[in-house]
């Protein structure tokens, strides 16, 4: 290795990256320096987000080559290498956390994916909450978390394994001063502690660009220029980097930007937003305590204040989507009143998580909008044009929204929201995430809107530039209002240089929390990270995953008592409502004989238990009309001069009508009828004295394993296996296509977890909670079906199990071959419902059927599981007689398992 | 007053987000297609291919021609076993059936002093069992009458009993399979279909975009609904003229529009129990567990795979109040016997009640749900 590539971390050589039509990363060549702070920095959407995937091995290159910890990242070997030794941090408020585990629980199971023991763990656990702030959160479930406590708690999961290099893309965005400057001083004192780190981040700051020791300008997938901050200061010849980045755009880019100017405001006594003793109660907990303020018409209201203090909840009960506790808010001089339809036209409101349809394109959510706020049908062509060229949307007008950058997608929600011409503005932080070339658009549109139009605008935001130019800012804090003025009286106000200082001077003196404690940020603990090879199969990190999916499956209780209620209760309704004689079959007699004969041969019918007798029958055509309304399944004509027939020993035709519609109840009525015939026979011949033909052949039946003929017992062991299938099946087949889903699958695409790993610790969960499922469903049919175990107990257990891992299994290869959970749902119910149902022998057995069906039958577990489940409760069987069954059981396993890991990416495409 | 654009807007983003799923819809295809093919041909005629053992200890003339009256499709071969394989061969579920005709059978029976045959039903094979049993019995007898008949003169029967069956005469098993099996495709998707999309728009946050726009509840519903019924109804609609009436050949007797209108109605019904299960459900893995949980019922219960008459009173009471028993009914009412409203009435009134009912509550938990 020459000095020259040791002094890189990564070496990006001619890559090139499309996703469809849009081009990301065009014929890109760069070194990046190791050991130190890189930045990329650049308008939304040219591909930082992109290079970082592939730095990390998240996504799967196309064409070129990227060289990273000197090895070569199409090399799957050499990712499983190198990925102990990088740490990614995606983009988005913790994208790559689990909702329902708490802070320590996430920190806990990226520890274990490492192979930490316990003990390491809860050091560096302690170390890391202690320097981001988060100690005293560790037991809050991370989806109540705040959006900028998540980045801090996505960082430290980074941070938990002492990664060599670093990725970070965007992970201030949408944290506040405070926490961002805690942020940056903790990431420098792990540099101190670790020299040999390498960091690598997206940025949309340029104030925190500017600390950085080599940055890296991108635009168009193409780098722009590369070298320290104040290299490219110098070459562009401005003072700052905002400045630099501008000039650093290409001509046609540059022009787009100009200045921002703000006229002065002239007062206006009408109130447009007011609050009076606004609060917000959760629980104990409260997040907005009695705040109050007004507004006026045309004003713009900046909102500021800590990660978490409460601004998202006041915003969200302005707009009526949250109720307040206590206390009151207006718009217009109206009380909020979330029915009031005519209210919502006049507002535009963005939340701080992007919420549009990510399936439609950019266009069609303009569109949808356009028409849902009845914009006159002849101006939406151009107010959608006019919103597209204004917020630079123009170029992916047709892409999805949902794959689009972040910066892109705040852009699309800020236009959707003004879309409407709204009279207020309700935007919670609407720039987080957006490059400041937009940023700057966009505020010279807000400042029109309020200026010219007399627009209130209600803004949050952790841009101090942008709180600059409100006319009014105010400054909130776990729940309170700690000022409210002008930013150039609350900056007098503290005495100090920038609103900045001022903000963070208010906040500091208000925090009752223990400021970040940066001397404890994280030693090394070895001189290096460990470069011996991690093991091909770790039993350690399976187990982290299968501890975290049944902790998930714990905090959502109601699932586990679904599957175990539900299989219980569908028990009850199968072995109960499945009985197995026909009874109450509806028949009329169409008598055309009417003599003592023939209503004697009525008579005989309806002595039957079999069948009930409907009011009899007047003509062929009611007949008719009475059948096809199914209002009687047997009709039973005797001829005319019937009675006269029989004693002249003409043989007359007694004519049995059935309904054919339902061709397994037909059946069953023809085979009634023609017993009640053969009885008739019987009796006339006894009464007629006549020698009855002489004894023939009397046929012996004897019902094995079942001879009463009960429903229960039948259908008890056919139940369990089609519980077994479908509840198990289901569990699993939303677990890796929701991960997909969610966006946490990347922590499977970055960590040294395998895919057999991975999948086998997502089932080990389902399959112990399946076996609970079956001893419950064991003692339910021995204790209240009163339906006794005949055979071996042991080899159903073990059956059972077996039985189990494949079902689990087939749940997993729907969910590693698909991508939406809705697809997932369905995919299961038609891949287990049917064949379980029907092709496997629970009602028809598999010998009967031909073509797929039988193919299906012969090969499905289930088929097998109830030869074993029968032979077991009825037949008095064991494992000697059954062993044959298992194999198909034994073989399916490793086959599914084998599809599930070959359908599942190991990268992001 | 709910808005009709607005109903119409919101149903076209839904079909959009369905087409934007490429895998949902194969499967789609999948379901009503090939899926509705191999369930129907699946269900076979009772007895169809049964197992039989059969003891011969006889070994004479009747015997092998009662052996021999065993014939397909009904009856695989039998096969000669012992009378110690006869056990060993219902315990392995090699043989449904076994036979054991005794020493001197033949003989017996000429004789005048009657014979027994032993016939072993296996029990747990719940559909062939029984009329197999019966199948078998009324072969038996009948051989045994001919056979004697032609060494004695035996008087002829004083009745006859002609069967005829109506609307399908040779109780084709693929009819009744094929709508049983489109049906059970619409209601899973249907309310798999409606549910779960209302649950995405819960996880991705869109549900909360849309309640600060100027749309009630309401509209939100009844755009859900329609849209996904319409996607069922032209799938059910392709399925029956393509599937059902070209490839398996079934000959439908009655109006295809008047069972679209009940599909409809039906649909009406699924969709809003799928918007409620997506009230009740928090997430996308309770809401699998909730529609399995219903749908087996749904498909075991209704009527479609055994006959409601065949169920305990109270389950029949109960399944009255879902869609799918009224449907099927209707469905055999119209495409089988081809009747026209006159007949079916009560059942689309059910249909109607049924889904408004569950419109209603529905709508009340969105609202509920929503605040």
């Amino acid at each position: 290795m020459s000095p020259q590539q040791a002094a890189q971390v990564a070496s990006i050589a001619g890559v090139t990256q499309r996703y469809g039509e849009i081009l990301a990363l065009d014929n890109i060549s760069l070194d990046l320096p190791a050991g130190q702070m890189v930045g990329l920095i650049g308008p939304d959407g040219v591909g930082k987000s992109s290079l970082l995937a592939l730095l990390a091995g998240a996504r799967r290159l196309q064409q070129g080559q990227i060289v990273v910890l000197g090895g070569d990242m199409r090399d799957a070997h050499h990712r499983r290498l190198t990925c102990p030794r990088i740490a990614y941090m995606p983009q988005g408020l913790g994208r790559n956390l689990y909702p329902t585990l708490s802070v320590r629980e996430n920190l806990e199971f990226f520890g274990r994916l490492f192979g930490q023991d316990g003990a390491e763990r809860d050091r560096r656990i302690a170390t890391l909450t202690r320097a981001t702030g988060l100690a005293s959160f560790t037991e809050r479930p991370a989806a109540k978390l705040s959006g900028g406590m998540k980045q801090k708690l996505g960082l430290c999961c980074a941070l938990i394994h002492d990664p060599d290099l670093l990725i970070l893309d965007e992970p201030t965005t949408g944290v506040d001063p405070l926490s961002r400057s805690q942020f940056w001083a903790l990431i420098a004192s792990i540099r101190r502690a670790r020299p040999e780190m390498s960091v690598i981040v997206a940025t949309a700051y340029m104030d925190e660009a500017q600390h950085f020791d080599h940055l890296v300008a991108m635009d168009a997938g193409r780098p722009l220029a590369s070298g320290s901050p104040a290299e490219l200061l110098e070459r562009t010849g401005t003072h700052d980097l905002e400045n630099a980045f501008i000039g650093l755009l290409p001509e046609a880019r540059r022009r787009q930007h100009h200045p921002i100017s703000i006229p002065q405001r002239t007062a206006c006594d009408s109130i447009a937003i007011a609050a009076r003793g606004l609060t917000k109660r959760f629980g104990h907990f409260t997040a907005v305590d009695s705040v109050d303020f007004r507004i006026e018409r045309g004003e713009i209201f900046g909102f500021l204040g800590s990660n978490g203090c409460g601004k998202s909840t006041t915003m969200k009960m302005l707009t009526g989507l949250l109720p307040a506790s206590e206390g009151e808010a207006e718009l217009f001089g109206q009380r909020v009143d979330p029915r009031d339809l005519a209210i919502r036209r006049r507002v535009g409101y963005m939340s701080q998580a992007f919420s549009l349809y990510g399936e439609l394109s950019v266009r069609q959510n303009l569109a949808l909008h356009a028409r849902l706020f009845h914009l006159p049908q002849a101006e939406h062509e151009a107010r959608i044009e006019e919103m597209l060229e204004r917020f630079a949307l123009t170029v992916v007008a047709d892409s999805l929204s949902g794959g689009l950058p972040l910066g892109i997608r705040q852009r699309l929600s800020l236009a959707v929201a003004v879309l409407h011409r709204p009279e207020i503005l309700i935007l919670d932080e609407p720039t987080s995430g957006v490059d400041p070339v937009a940023r700057d658009a966009f505020w010279r549109e807000l400042v029109r809107l309020s200026r010219e139009e007399g627009v209130t605008i209600f803004i949050s935001t952790h841009f101090m530039n942008e709180a600059q130019r409100c006319d009014r800012i105010s400054l909130m804090h776990a729940g309170r209002v700690l000022a409210c003025d002008t930013p150039e009286a609350l900056r007098k106000e503290r005495g100090t240089d920038t609103l900045e200082e001022a903000f963070i001077a208010w906040l500091e003196e208000a925090s009752d929390e223990p400021p970040a404690d940066l001397q404890a940020t994280p030693r090394a603990t070895g001189s290096n990270a460990p470069q011996r090879d991690p093991p091909a199969f770790s039993l350690k990190r399976l187990m982290s995953y299968a501890r975290r999916e049944s902790m998930e499956l714990r905090r959502d209780p109601l699932r586990g008592i679904l599957a175990l209620f539900g299989s219980v209760l569908l028990m009850f309704i199968i072995g109960y409502g499945i009985s197995l004689d026909v009874e109450n079959l509806d028949y009329a007699v169409l008598d055309h004989d009417q003599t003592t004969t023939s209503q004697a041969y009525a008579l005989n019918l309806s002595g039957s238990r079999y069948f009930t007798e409907r009011p009899a029958l007047t003509s062929q055509a009611e007949m008719e009309a009475r059948m096809r309304s199914g209002d009687i399944s047997l009709a039973v004509e005797i001829p005319p001069g019937f009675g006269r027939d029989l004693k002249r020993g003409a043989v007359p035709e007694i004519a049995f009508w059935i309904d054919g519609a339902m061709p397994t109840r037909a059946d069953t009525i023809k085979g009634y009828a023609l017993g009640l015939h053969a009885h008739y026979l019987q009796t006339l011949a006894r009464e007629s004295g006549a020698p009855m033909a002489t004894p023939g052949v009397e046929i012996v039946l004897r019902y094995r394993y079942n001879p009463e003929v009960e429903s229960l017992p039948a259908m008890v062991p056919a139940v369990i296996p089609l519980l077994l299938m479908m509840i198990p099946a289901m569990l699993t087949a939303l677990g890796v296509v929701r991960e997909k889903e969610m966006g946490s699958i990347t922590n499977f695409y970055v960590t040294p977890v395998t895919r057999t790993e991975f999948l086998l610790g997502k089932q080990l969960p389902y399959v112990a909670m399946g076996m609970v499922n079956f001893v419950t469903l064991v003692a339910l049919s021995v204790w209240v079906f009163k339906v006794p175990i005949s055979g071996s107990l042991a080899t159903l257990g073990l059956a059972a199990l077996l039985y189990l891992l494949c079902a689990t299994g087939l749940g997993l290869l729907i969910s590693s071959l698909l991508r939406s959970q809705i697809a997932a749902i369905f995919g299961t119910a038609v891949l287990t419902l049917i064949p379980a149902v029907q092709f496997s022998g629970m009602l028809h057995p598999v010998s009967a059927m031909e073509g797929i069906s039988a193919l299906v039958g012969q090969a499905y577990p289930t088929t097998h599981f109830l030869i074993i489940t029968r032979g077991v409760f009825s037949k008095g069987l064991g494992f000697t007689e059954l062993w044959p069954y298992f194999v198909p059981l034994l073989v399916a396993i490793p086959l599914l398992s084998l599809a599930s890991v070959a359908g599942l990416r190991d990268q992001e495409k | 007053m709910p808005s009709l654009g607005n109903i119409l807007q919101l149903g076209i983003k839904e079909l959009r987000s369905l087409a934007g799923d490429p895998a949902m819809v194969l499967l789609i295809l999948y379901a009503f297609s090939l899926s509705i093919h191999t369930s129907a041909t699946a269900v076979p005629e009772s007895p169809h291919r049964a197992t039989v053992g059969v003891v011969n200890e006889d070994a004479s003339a009747l015997s092998w021609r009662l052996i021999d009256a065993l014939q397909m499709p009904y009856f695989l071969p039998p096969e000669s076993i012992t009378r110690e394989q006869m056990d060993t061969g219902m315990d392995s579920g090699r043989f449904t059936f076994t036979l054991d005709i005794p020493p001197d059978f033949q003989r017996d029976l000429l004789g005048g002093r009657g014979a027994e045959i032993q016939l072993n039903v296996d029990a747990t094979q719940i559909s062939q069992a029984f009329t197999g049993a019966g199948h078998i019995q009324q072969i038996m007898n009948a051989e045994v009458a001919e056979f004697l008949a032609r060494h004695r003169a035996e008087p002829v029967m004083p009745v006859e009993a002609v069967i005829r069956t109506a609307y399908n005469p040779n109780l084709d098993r693929a009819w009744f399979g094929a709508i049983n099996s489109v049906i059970d495709q619409i209601t899973m998707l249907s309310i798999i279909l409606t549910g779960a999309a209302l649950i995405r728009e819960r996880e991705h946050g869109t549900i909360e975009h849309l309640l600060v726009m100027p749309i009630t509840p309401l509209e939100i519903m009844l755009a859900k609904v329609w849209s996904m019924a319409a996607v069922v109804l032209v799938a059910s609609a392709l399925a029956l003229r393509l599937v059902v009436q070209g490839w398996l050949e079934v000959p439908v007797r009655g109006s295809l529009e008047l069972f679209l209108l009940g599909a409809a109605l039906h649909l009406f019904a699924t969709t809003s129990m799928g918007i409620l299960f997506g009230t009740l459900a928090r997430s996308m893995p309770q809401l699998g567990l909730l529609i399995i949980l219903v749908l087996i019922p749904l498909q075991i219960l209704s009527g479609g795979m055994t006959p409601r008459e065949s169920m305990p009173e109270l389950v029949q009471q109960i399944m009255l109040a879902a869609p799918t028993t009224h449907f099927i009914q209707l469905a055999q009412a119209v495409l089988f016997r081809g009747a026209g409203v006159a007949v079916i009435w009560p059942q689309l009134l059910a249909l109607a009640a049924i889904g408004a009912g569950f419109f209603v509550i529905a709508l009340s938990r969105l609202r509920r749900s929503l605040q």
